[in-house]
């Protein structure tokens, strides 16, 4: 099997780098994941018309690439705000103190869990579990992992606007 | 066999098993979802958990998943200890949580296994009080009916239609709590397997849409085992059938046919029955060319007047008619007049490959042992199309490579996603020639499109190669020598070859190829399988007689004024024979009686037209494909003056010879009276048990024990009643009373066991989990390989030089549409495209002729308008044609027709 080599719908920065993650896999379909995270670099999220044009360059089905897609709680299928935060809901996180950071999260920003801001600097996102549970509760804001948090840690992060933004592949 | 301890008890299981089927087998209630016996152990669900021990002295052991363990020789397991209870228990509990309450007015409710398996841990009282995630579901087509809340996210759907069935629109979405089943988008869902979804799911996720819109639960259907007749493979099925209507067709297991799956056509092409179209009385047509509704004396009288002495009368069969309807029909006109009802070319198909069957020494397959082959090649059939639940079949023969890969590192075959890791992309070689592309591409280790002559010459470089005193195929293109020496040797090097051809390319030639190739082949173990078109192709084939008149012939009759009264059974000859000759066939034969269960052209010809009953209301003998006679009983009695085709003519012949049709009072006796006259069908009765047949003294019930509303169901009429009708001429009675338990395959209306409503309940029928059913595989083989007979291949085919003023019109036939009964089921016929050609782009380009646009097609006196198709695996010099579409004009064998754009296009 080999990639469908022209995209009418991706762009030709998208393809380059696609074809070179292509280059050192034993399938197109192999760099699902990877070709989704510069789907989504280039885009900001991934859209239904995305999905199409790359299961179709992978050789793969919407369906399955979408199964690959909607699995990972970092590939975004809605279009996401300015930076993205991602809140522990796991079990170490939760027992940390999970709901009071997202009840103080939601109450600051004014928006739940899958939403975004009105200004459309943030959406507010639970992740499954950022691989730090001996430092929980964390959560993700844009590329940075915070650690130990609370709800004064909380407003410091918030409150100084300072992030990395996301998309880095 | 080794010996396994559960709850200390021995019990001797089959090498190789998994304890779950070990369980299953020794008739142990041990509750599982995500484990099939077709699909193999993925150990998802955690549900068939265990406690196994290391020896006697160990008291504590640790919890093992059933479907993971292998048995093996002294291995210890509790099953109804506390802790293995309690484990299955919270199980169950979890998967419940997300689980609706809604089983009342779920389709699966009644014959759900996730019910069952509630109620067998004893998970009575739903403690969650939490809310429950939700789901949109999706549009999926009108086959099957999507409900996602009701999932318990088990695989098993994914599992079967993407890994076993080959589709690729159904996936798993999203994560942990939030797993979606569906397509990426609302839509028909493109397997033409999806309907085996209804029976895979455990519960109500997919149900059968037809059902779901004039619902009946199973406990209320009453059911008889019965025989697709959808194409020629005689799958198994299960008939239900509620307030005179056929309600839905199941899967009937049959280890060798079917096994666990039908195709589409299969399952939901028998809602025909229901057709409001389908005649209901006798008519006479009068002076107005109307018909008048009459009596059936009258009828009878009418038939004898035109059919008594002096009467020159004829007939023609019908090869989706049983062998006793063309028995009987042979019997009443005489062998010399009487036709099979097919056209010369196809009868000469199959009397061609009904001679090759007999005398070609290699064994015609069931469905199983193709499943087993390890090579393949198919010459010129469409599998899917043609016969669909093969090309399931065909879809596990590529896996015999990853078997063998898994043998050589002892990982067993249950152990499903260790296999396929293991395999990846290695399969077994399937090598496809056919007319265009097919919907085996996907798993095919070559795939090419030729014409018939070509498909033909390649085949016989193949054996060629395989055997050298064959004459070698001269001309032959170099990258088509190669793929036959690639083919050749890849058959060469199996243990279990397989060549595959059929009738779809009406080419003789083809099919020669294909034997010759499997005569070339020197394994024991050699397949060869064809294709035919009807359910009864071959049956008609073995019952012909060599004096018998063909369809030409009859055709010359009936226009020299030699016939005056001519009878067709079930046959519309306007699907045989181009459309002036039959008109002049009907219109010159004096008087024309038709009898049929559906109303069709060559009835509205008719002089006097008899309803007869369909498959679901009657009983017969269908031979399919692999030469298995198989027979169907009636899951209902027909209505009104419809009754099977068998009856009106042995009430005719009563009428008419009573001293030869009097000996045959009943169903049985004819199929003795067929068998005893046609020597090649001597072993006919054996197809299934007879009206005699009785368990411990008890007819079979059609009806489960649970059948309710039986005295209300015609309280509208009257308040008393009906005694329930007696059958006669079949084991089968119309009521709950009667056998259960243990019976022959052939016996099985509908499957149930205490504790198992579901149709996971098969396992209690079955000798061994997945193995034969324990009172009998249904069916009798009626051919088994001979020694060969000494065979000379047919002089080589001219090579096909594609011509610029026609194309050659390869038939191409569709699941949905090119088979006459099952498209006319409502949920089908949405399926069913409209007639179409199909068209490389060079010839597309030379015809100006675009994808949507129509184009006009011309060959002898027929002159027809399709829409064009754009198929860039059409052979150069042909084209494809949509074969037997409803709407679409006859194709006669061999056509090459002009091609013009209908408005504004230039000529070829």
């Amino acid at each position: 099997m080999s990639a469908d080599s022209t995209s009418t719908y991706l762009s030709a920065a998208e393809c380059t780098e696609i074809d070179h993650e292509i280059s050192h896999a034993p399938t197109p379909a192999a760099v699902a994941i990877d070709a989704l995270k510069i789907v989504q670099a280039h885009r900001g999220w991934v859209s239904d018309d995305s999905l199409t044009a790359l299961a179709e360059y992978l050789g793969m089905s919407a369906a399955e690439l979408d199964g690959i897609a909607t699995f990972y709680s970092l590939i975004y299928r809605k279009p996401v705000g300015e930076q993205v935060i991602s809140l522990c809901d796991s079990v170490t996180c939760w027992i940390k103190g999970y709901d009071r950071l997202q009840a103080h999260i939601s109450g600051r920003l004014g928006v739940g869990l899958g939403e975004t801001t009105a200004d459309n600097k943030y959406t507010f996102l639970p992740a499954p579990c950022l691989g730090a549970c001996d430092r929980a509760p964390v959560m993700m804001l844009g590329d940075d992992l915070h650690q130990d948090l609370d709800e004064k840690k909380l407003d410091q992060i918030l409150q100084s606007g300072s992030f990395n933004k996301g998309g880095e592949v | 066999m080794p010996t396994i301890y559960i709850d200390d008890q021995p019990y001797e299981v089959p090498e190789g098993d998994n304890v779950l089927q070990a369980c299953l087998s020794a008739g142990l209630d041990l509750p599982y979802f995500c484990w099939h016996p077709a699909m193999g152990s993925v150990g998802a669900c955690r549900q068939c958990a265990l406690v196994q021990f290391r020896d006697e002295q160990d008291t504590q052991g640790r919890i093992v998943m059933g479907c993971m363990t292998p048995v093996a020789e002294g291995a210890r397991f509790s099953m109804q200890g506390p802790d293995a209870s309690e484990f299955r228990s919270k199980i169950i509990q979890s998967l419940m949580l997300n689980h609706p309450h809604d089983c009342p007015v779920c389709a699966e409710g009644g014959e759900c296994h996730l019910q069952d398996m509630t109620v067998m841990v004893g998970h009575r009282k739903r403690s969650y009080r939490g809310r429950k995630n939700t789901h949109r579901n999706q549009y999926l087509g009108p086959l099957v009916h999507h409900e996602m809340n009701r999932c318990i996210a088990c695989y098993r759907c994914t599992r079967y239609y993407n890994d076993y069935a080959g589709g690729t629109d159904l996936a798993a979405q999203g994560a942990h709590d939030h797993v979606y089943f569906g397509r990426q988008q609302d839509g028909v869902l493109e397997s033409e397997f999806a309907g085996n979804l209804v029976e895979v799911c455990p519960t109500g996720v997919f149900t059968d849409k037809p059902l779901v819109n004039d619902y009946t639960r199973k406990w209320d259907l009453q059911s008889a085992p019965s025989v697709c007749v959808g194409c020629a493979l005689g799958c198994n099925t299960s008939v239900g059938e509620r307030y005179g209507k056929l309600k839905r067709i199941h899967n009937r297991y049959n280890t060798e046919v079917n096994n666990y799956f039908l195709c589409d056509r299969g399952r939901y092409g028998g809602n025909f029955v229901n057709d409001e179209s389908r005649p209901l009385f006798a008519g006479l047509r009068n002076q107005q060319q109307r018909y008048d509704a009459i009596e059936q004396q009258q009828a009878l009288d009418t038939l004898a007047e035109w059919c008594g002495t002096g009467r020159r009368v004829a007939a023609i069969g019908s090869p989706r008619a049983s062998l006793e309807s063309n028995y009987l029909l042979r019997r009443l006109v005489g062998v010399e007049n009487f036709n099979s009802g097919m056209a010369d070319h196809e009868a000469a198909l199959l009397s061609q490959v009904h001679g090759l069957l007999a005398s070609n020494g290699v064994v015609t397959p069931s469905l199983q042992q193709v499943e087993h082959a390890d090579a393949v090649f198919i010459l010129g059939e469409d599998v899917t199309n043609t016969a669909p639940r093969l090309a399931l079949a065909l879809r596990q023969s590529v896996r015999s490579k990853a078997f063998e890969l898994a043998a050589e590192l002892k990982i067993p075959v249950w152990q499903d996603e260790a296999v396929r890791v293991l395999a990846q992309q290695q399969r077994s070689p399937l090598h496809i020639v056919a007319m265009s592309d097919t919907r085996l591409d996907d798993v095919a280790a070559s795939t090419a499109a030729h014409s018939p002559d070509d498909i033909a010459r390649l085949g016989y470089a193949v054996a060629a190669a395989l055997d050298n005193s064959l004459p070698a195929i001269e001309d032959l293109a170099s990258d088509l020598q190669s793929r036959a020496q690639q083919i050749a040797d890849d058959l060469r090097s199996a243990s279990r070859p397989l060549v595959i051809s059929g009738t779809a390319s009406q080419s003789a030639a083809v099919i020669d190829a294909a034997a010759a190739i499997a005569r070339a082949l020197s394994q024991t173990d050699k397949m060869l399988s064809f294709c035919l078109p009807e359910a009864n192709s071959l049956g008609v084939a073995m019952l012909a007689d060599a004096q018998q008149p063909s369809f030409s012939e009859l055709t010359r009759r009936s226009n020299n004024g030699e016939i005056d009264t001519l009878l067709v059974l079930e046959n519309d000859l306007y699907r045989r024979a181009p459309q002036s000759s039959v008109e002049a066939l009907l219109k010159n034969a004096g008087k024309v009686v038709v009898l049929d269960c559906v109303d069709t052209a060559t009835m509205s010809c008719s002089a006097l037209a008899l309803p007869t009953a369909s498959f679901a209301e009657a009983e017969g003998t269908l031979v399919s494909s692999e030469a298995r006679a198989q027979r169907y009983y009636p899951a209902f009695l027909p209505a009104e003056q419809r009754q099977p085709a068998w009856q009106w003519l042995k009430q005719m012949g009563q009428q008419l010879q009573p001293a030869r049709f009097d000996p045959l009072p009943h169903f049985d006796d004819i199929t003795a009276a067929c068998a005893a006259d046609c020597p090649a069908l001597s072993r006919i009765a054996e197809a299934g048990p007879n009206a005699g047949f009785r368990i411990r003294g008890l007819k079979v019930p059609r009806q489960p024990h649970r059948y309710s509303g039986r005295t209300a169901m015609l309280s509208n009429h009257n308040v008393h009643e009906p005694k329930q009708p007696v059958d006669e001429d079949t084991p089968l009675a119309f009521t709950m009373e009667g056998a259960s338990g243990a019976r022959p395959g052939a016996l099985l209306p509908f499957v149930w066991a205490p504790g198992w409503n579901s149709n996971q309940s098969v396992h209690k029928f079955q000798s061994r989990v997945g193995g034969p059913v324990s009172g009998g595989t249904a069916g009798v083989r009626l051919i088994e390989p001979q020694q060969e007979v000494s065979h000379s291949v047919l002089p080589p085919q001219p090579v096909f030089t594609a011509s610029d003023a026609v194309l050659w019109l390869l038939p191409l036939h569709r699941i949905f549409g090119s088979d006459e009964l099952s498209a006319r089921a409502p949920a089908v016929a949405e399926l069913v495209s409209q007639p179409f050609i199909q068209l490389n782009t060079t010839s597309a380009h030379r015809l100006n002729l675009n994808e949507g646009d129509y184009a006009i097609l011309s060959w002898a006196d027929t002159r027809c308008e399709v829409q064009v198709q754009i198929n860039d695996a059409i052979p150069d010099g042909c084209a494809g044609y949509g074969m037997d579409l409803p709407g679409a004009a006859w194709l006669p064998p061999d056509t090459h027709a002009s091609i013009t754009a209908a408005d504004g296009g230039s000529d070829v």
